[in-house]
């Protein structure tokens, strides 16, 4: 297949593992650890796991799965929420497939289905809009979640509803930025990563500069990385050419698709629509300052939140989950308490096991569990 | 069937009204009508005909097949009813004949129940009945008993059907999910994922056409061309909900050893892997109704293959993997871009991905 192949070609990437091999080699690092590197998106967790890219890496390099999958960390309140607004006779509820499973204090919305709730699957923003006109005598509320890649889509639905006068229409509104919690991560005292691979959606909408505190201000280098498995062993390569290097930058592999200065169109749709939360809560990281947006003022007319007056619960996270440490690269999924035995991806516990693109759940559908356990007993002995 | 003595042909009955209404499940004359009308005529043998309450088989007509009587039964709620490449008639005739030959049976007879929601058009009922008829004859198979029942607007989604089927396995023809050794042969006998697919792009609500057809069809003809040339074969399954991937971890499982696929050699249509590409899924879990996993011993391997290659459903047929010795019930896949990652059950449904 045309511009899919070319990226997984297999023949390159044994040349790209020997480049990467080679410069291992000739480094001066702390042998006693292996290099971590974290990729932030859950889009990398994915692809990583999809094509066994770990597998083929040098043993000296340890791949921490970020917080990047917006599915994974959406608090459990949150859905709550969500359900009670899909248990609202005259609500249409549209929502993006994999945050149907995510599981809320008392169900998840695939659960809500099945109890006679209207929840619908769409792909975009605009079919759910597409909804709203075919029933005019419905409140139909899409549920907006996801990182600046998915924001600037939604911005675009709800200015698209204001200009038809659409008034059957409103956003519950979770989408989250992911600067504030690179930055919540860096900021922990048992942090251990030495660079990472940035989100190349999300710089496709915000650029690179946002991200440049990160080599400023905590020497951290890190390289913005296209989804292909061939664009994340390149990154690799990148990430270690910097460090044998002794730089610390913020580059870009996936200029491609992302541009330094991001999309101005859409950054101007976010800036119009949204505006910062003063704190957002993350399933497993907890609370991040500003690290989640709003619907502004001027909207408010097409905010679920306060349409439908949401009650914003907190419900607090499982005390056996151990979702931060794992996200931090302190420990690996299969070595938390409850990984395959109370948190499975039927029934998950912690974020990383709610979605196919959460760190534990990739590892529990693609590294094999029994692997995971019986080198947890090992580890444990 | 000559042993049995059938009556005279009666005078069959005619449906008046464009729609099925609640009459039609009466059991009154507009219920026989509508029997006669549609399916009686469309399923025409002489054993349905007399709309006995059974039909009745003589069991010397069915040994002179085999020695073991094979019986299975499955019910169809696809939506939609019509769909690229096939509707739910035909998936309902092909499902059921090929749980029976998968198992080594040559298909013979089928029952045919359908459950209709009231204000369904007959034109659509017809066209459906039609459609199991021309289904079941290339089959080779003869739906000989039914049942129709109507039910209140959205008790039903338009319309249900269950088929049960009976066919006969040849002695000596002895398949199980546990007899796979290391060394075998893991062969499928075409493209994958097509059905799946068809059916998600013809749902519509992926916002996403794909010209993809199910690959919906009878298998019989290319199961007995495969035990012909590969008499060993160790086991057969139709990999429908749930993919290739559910059916060979089944395998892993009850045969206790581990099996290695090679994603290169996994046949797929350039469209799938688009579609698949695009929302997110993984074409190794997607529904088949066309389809075969073959286990067959490393010796009979590639005369089972170019055995289906031979035939119109198997010309994509190819060796996809071997059985091999290692942790019991493991798959795994070695991936186009040479990584290796484990191919495991898939819990609950495939939801595309947001991102």
């Amino acid at each position: 297949m045309k511009f899919v192949d070319e990226f997984r070609d297999r023949e390159k990437a044994d040349v790209l593992i020997k480049a990467i091999e080679q410069l291992l080699a000739r480094m001066k690092r702390d042998e006693t650890r292996p290099l971590q590197i974290m990729e932030v998106c859950g889009g990398h967790t994915h692809s990583i796991f999809r094509y066994g890219v770990e597998g083929m890496l040098p043993k000296s390099i340890e791949l921490v799965h970020g917080p990047g999958c917006p599915v994974c960390v959406l608090p459990m309140g949150r859905v709550d929420d969500c359900v009670a607004i899909a248990e609202r006779p005259e609500v249409i509820f549209a929502t993006f497939g994999d945050a149907m499973r995510v599981p809320g204090s008392r169900k998840s919305l695939l659960q809500a289905k099945a109890d006679g709730c209207d929840v619908r699957m769409v792909y975009s923003p605009m079919d759910a809009l597409a909804l709203a006109r075919l029933n005019p005598q419905r409140e139909v509320v899409f549920f907006g979640i996801g990182f600046e890649t998915t924001m600037p889509s939604t911005a675009l639905t709800l200015l698209q509803a204001e200009r038809e006068g659409i008034e059957n229409f409103s956003i519950f509104c979770n989408h989250i930025t992911i600067v504030p919690t690179i930055k919540a991560i860096l900021d922990s005292p048992d942090l251990r990563l030495d660079g990472f691979l940035g989100p190349g959606h999300v710089s496709m909408v915000i650029g690179d500069a946002p991200y440049e505190f990160i080599a400023r201000y905590y020497k951290k280098p890190m390289v913005i990385a296209g989804f292909e498995p061939l664009d994340i062993l390149q990154s690799i390569w990148m990430l270690l050419k910097q460090i044998d290097e002794g730089r610390c930058e913020i580059e870009n592999q996936y200029a491609r698709v992302a541009p330094a200065g991001g999309n101005a169109v859409a950054l101007k749709a976010v800036a119009q629509v949204y505006e910062l939360r003063e704190f957002f809560e993350w399933r497993g990281l907890g609370s991040i300052d500003h690290s989640g947006v709003k619907i502004r003022d001027a909207y408010a007319r097409f905010d679920a939140e306060r349409k439908f007056a949401v009650s914003n619960a907190r419900v607090a996270d499982p005390t056996s989950c151990q979702c931060g440490e794992v996200l931090k690269g302190v420990i690996k999924p299969w070595q938390c308490k409850v990984f395959g035995r109370a948190c499975t991806p039927e029934t998950p516990l912690g974020a990383l096991m709610v979605s196919s693109e959460g760190a534990c759940a990739a590892h529990y559908q693609y590294g094999g569990v029994k692997r995971g356990r019986d080198e947890a007993e090992a580890s444990a002995a | 069937m000559n042993m049995i003595s059938l009556p005279s042909r009666r005078s069959r009955g005619k449906v008046h009204t464009p729609t099925v209404t609640l009459a039609h499940g009466g059991g009154g004359k507009a219920m026989k009508d509508l029997i006669d009308d549609v399916f009686v005529g469309a399923f025409d043998n002489p054993l349905l005909d007399p709309l006995d309450d059974s039909a009745r088989i003589d069991l010397l007509d069915l040994a002179q097949y085999g020695d073991r009587l094979a019986f299975t039964t499955d019910s169809f709620v696809v939506d939609p009813l019509i769909f690229p490449g096939g509707d739910i008639g035909k998936l309902a005739v092909c499902g059921t004949v090929n749980d029976l030959a998968v198992g080594g049976a040559l298909p013979l007879y089928l029952s045919c129940a359908v459950i209709v929601e009231e204000g369904v058009p007959i034109d659509l009922l017809r066209q459906i009945a039609g459609s199991m008829a021309a289904t079941a004859k290339d089959a080779g198979v003869k739906i000989v008993t039914g049942d129709t029942k109507v039910v209140n607007k959205g008790a039903c989604d338009r319309m249900f059907i269950t088929t049960t089927g009976v066919g006969v396995v040849a002695a000596g023809v002895e398949l199980g999910a546990h007899r796979a050794r290391p060394g075998d042969a893991v062969l499928v006998n075409g493209l994958l994922g097509d059905h799946g697919a068809a059916i998600l792009g013809a749902r519509g609500d992926m916002a996403l056409r794909a010209p993809i057809e199910s690959d919906c069809a009878p298998l019989q003809g290319l199961i007995a061309r495969l035990l012909e040339a590969a008499p060993n074969t160790r086991f057969m399954r139709d990999p429908t909900r749930g993919g290739i991937a559910t059916v060979l971890n089944e395998i892993a499982e009850a045969s206790q050893i581990a099996i290695d696929i090679d994603e290169a050699a996994t046949p797929l249509r350039d469209e799938v892997r688009g579609f698949c590409e695009i929302l997110g899924l993984d074409p190794l879990y997607l529904a088949n109704e066309g389809k075969i996993v073959a286990i067959a011993p490393p010796d009979e391997a590639a005369a089972a293959v170019d055995a289906m290659r031979a035939h119109p459903f198997g010309r994509e047929a190819a060796v996809i993997g071997r059985v091999v010795d290692g942790e019991p019930g493991r798959v795994a896949m070695r991936t186009i871009f040479g990584g290796r990652r484990i191919v495991d059950m898939l819990v609950g449904e495939q939801l595309p991905r947001i991102c």
